[in-house]
């Protein structure tokens, strides 16, 4: 009777001797239970990830040969200094932070009139097919979205053969057109999280908006806004971060110009601790941006 | 010693008016001693190689195997400065490098010179433009087994240039009517390519090479590729990026290569050699220094400079085979040779084979130091901004 008590259902009958020996050693040592069960986790975490990114910081202390250009060990911090005192670095930082938080702003701006409707408004149906019509774009590959964007854009592309007609011009690559392709790429990191958080306000809610006299942008305003800021907050970390760690939006979509990404990227072959010590530009951008996330206490709701 | 550097100054200015062959060769560069394969012995079984896209293919790597036993393993690079990266990392037996990267290899002893008496077929049928050049041979030593070559041309969009533009100026000059519709390409070497058109235009600069750039020269370089860089639309390195951006029509002028035109397969687009003259890219096999397949490079070396291999490379690459003997074997081949120069000294004459540029400089001044490449890749990211 009390041997089979510990048998887990589903398990009992059918395991051999070999992994009842293993399930009654493991059962008798919690210590080697909780190093089975971490091992895997902790080693993915330390060892591939934190390692990686502490080598990555030491690498932007080192040096590189003028001669040979070869990497070497050593200390110095121009790698970082140049960051701030190169006006094409400075001015490439500052540009990228600028459009990681223009398609943050474009995101929130469609992200929330689309999830008003499909939370209240939409028919059943209506709502079903924008869900799948927000989620579809993320199944397909990132690089061929950006090179959709591309042929969008260019000069025989989409919009001149559609709207050319009409007057409308194609702007031909540049920052703008790099933002409009980011903002594509992540809206329905955006859009989901706001979607989901309208739903969970009650109808009441706006009924009595209604009742105390509030037109419908007031209800929005001073309704909505209020009690989905967590959620656009937490739908910004991933439009944030992400626009801020691209490059190949820029590459394809925006002419010549340049991101962060597009420094490290022509670093990485050229003067790899210039690439490292950039690589923690984003990284510092984004804890700065958690850090007043955590204080609206919207991490926690993600 | 130093009489020796005045007597290379003066026969290196002559020759370099010409471009004409053994430019290199005299001038003293301080590299490692790296030691030379001394004869042949068994084949390894294998062979791992850094090569630009096309230049290894079953189509001849098969017969190669079959003949030695020695399975290929290629590696395709993006650019010369991931081929130096690849090789650096000590995995590879053998790279196709272009004169860019070549130079930075010797003098950093990534690479070994090389023993041309067990290459049989490096020989006199190597276009004279391409023999023993700077950029791969080192004090008299050859490190390096020529491939092909191509140069940088101005490619424009006959549609709305109606004729060929005689003058790089069109990519270059503020007022250029193709503003916002130019290409250049991305990547340190292509500072070069305003050397060459400042050493026309302001000859009181007083560049003789564009590699070899003091500091004051550098800065107007950097100055003109300021000046570009606001009238540029994009910047390629990606080829098929390119070939879409003139395709598209986003692009009008800008740097190209005879075989992107041809993947263009647009009537349109054509490509000419402005009067101020261009940079190529001349390709040599290079041995690592510390590779453990030496039989089995040595023998890919002498394979592919059979006519009808390189040949077969040239042609699947798009670039001018090394070994000319090619060009008489067929009349498919005497069409290729003919279409991309491959025996017109007089055209390669206004190439400039890119070279990784080195604090000695190659024109042989020997009164300043000349700006090294590393220079070169910190001025370039400032350019673009």
């Amino acid at each position: 009777m009390s041997k089979v008590d510990h048998v887990v259902p589903g398990t009992s009958s059918v395991g051999t001797e070999g992994t009842k020996r293993a399930s009654t050693y493991l059962f008798q040592r919690s210590r080697v239970r909780l190093i089975g069960l971490l091992a895997l986790p902790m080693t993915w975490l330390v060892g591939v990830y934190i390692v990686s990114l502490f080598l990555l910081l030491v690498t932007a202390f080192w040096v590189i040969n003028p001669f040979t250009s070869r990497v070497s060990p050593g200390f110095t911090l121009d790698n970082f200094i140049s960051i701030i005192a190169v006006p094409a670095y400075l001015s490439t930082s500052l540009r990228t932070l600028g459009m990681a938080l223009a398609v943050t702003a474009i995101a929130v701006v469609f992200a929330v009139p689309l999830g008003i409707y499909m939370a209240k408004l939409a028919s059943p149906l209506m709502r079903n097919v924008l869900a799948v019509a927000i989620t579809l774009p993320l199944w397909a590959g990132y690089l061929v979205k950006i090179l959709a964007m591309r042929l969008v854009f260019t000069e025989n592309g989409f919009i001149n053969w559609a709207l050319g007609p009409l007057g409308v011009q194609s702007p031909g690559f540049n920052v703008w057109v790099a933002i409009i392709t980011l903002t594509y790429l992540w809206f329905p990191y955006m859009a989901l999280p706001v979607f989901t958080a309208i739903r969970q306000i009650p109808n009441s809610l706006f009924d009595a908006s209604a009742d105390m006299g509030a037109k419908s942008f007031a209800t929005i305003t001073r309704v909505v806004i209020p009690l989905i800021i967590p959620a656009i907050i937490a739908g910004s970390v991933f439009t944030f971060s992400l626009s801020l760690g691209d490059y190949l939006a820029a590459r394809f979509t925006g002419g010549a110009t340049q991101m962060i990404g597009s420094i490290i990227a022509s670093n990485i072959n050229l003067n790899p601790p210039v690439a490292a010590a950039f690589s923690m530009v984003p990284i510092a951008f984004v804890v700065m941006y958690l850090m007043v996330a955590r204080r609206t206490g919207s991490l926690e709701r993600m | 010693m130093r009489g020796k550097k005045l007597a290379f100054a003066a026969l290196f200015a002559a020759s370099a008016v010409v471009l004409s062959s053994c430019a290199g060769g005299e001038l003293t560069l301080d590299v490692p001693d790296v030691p030379m394969h001394e004869e042949m012995g068994a084949f390894e079984g294998e062979l791992n190689i850094v090569n630009w896209s096309g230049f290894v293919e079953p189509a001849w790597t098969d017969q190669f195997t079959a003949d030695t036993g020695c399975v290929v393993n290629p590696r395709v690079a993006g650019t010369s400065d991931e081929m130096v990266t690849l090789m650096r990392t000590g995995e590879y037996d053998i790279v196709s490098a272009s004169g860019d990267a070549a130079l930075r290899l010797i003098v950093g002893g990534d690479v070994q010179p090389l023993n041309v008496e067990l290459i049989p077929n490096f020989s006199d049928d190597i276009a004279e433009g391409m023999k023993g050049q700077i950029y791969d041979t080192v004090n008299g030593k050859p490190y390096g087994v020529p491939i092909g070559r191509g140069a940088n041309l101005l490619q424009y969009n006959e549609d709305v240039t109606g004729g060929a533009p005689e003058s790089w100026d069109v990519v270059w000059e503020s007022d250029s009517p193709y503003a916002g519709k130019i290409t250049a390409y991305d990547a340190p070497i292509y500072i070069a390519d305003a050397a060459v058109y400042l050493m026309y235009h302001n000859p009181e600069l007083g560049i003789e090479n564009p590699y070899a750039l003091d500091e004051t020269q550098l800065a107007a370089a950097v100055e003109l590729l300021k000046q570009q860089n606001a009238i540029i639309g994009e910047y390629w390195s990606d080829p098929v990026a390119q070939i879409t951006s003139f395709v598209g029509g986003n692009t009008v002028v800008g740097t190209s290569w005879e075989v992107l035109r041809k993947f263009a397969a647009s009537e349109n687009l054509k490509t000419t050699l402005p009067v101020e003259g261009s940079t190529g890219w001349y390709d040599a096999w290079l041995v690592s220094s510390t590779t453990s397949n030496v039989n089995c490079a040595y023998a890919w070396m002498d394979y592919t400079s059979q006519a009808d291999v390189n040949g077969a490379i040239a042609m699947n690459f798009g670039m001018a085979p090394a070994n000319i003997a090619f060009c008489a074997t067929s009349p498919e081949a005497q069409a290729h040779c003919d279409e991309f120069a491959a025996e017109d000294e007089e055209f390669f004459s206004k190439i400039w084979p890119w070279t990784t540029p080195i604090e000695q400089c190659v024109d042989g001044r020997t009164d300043v130091k000349c700006t090294s490449f590393q220079d070169w890749t910190d001025a370039w990211l400032t350019v673009k901004g």
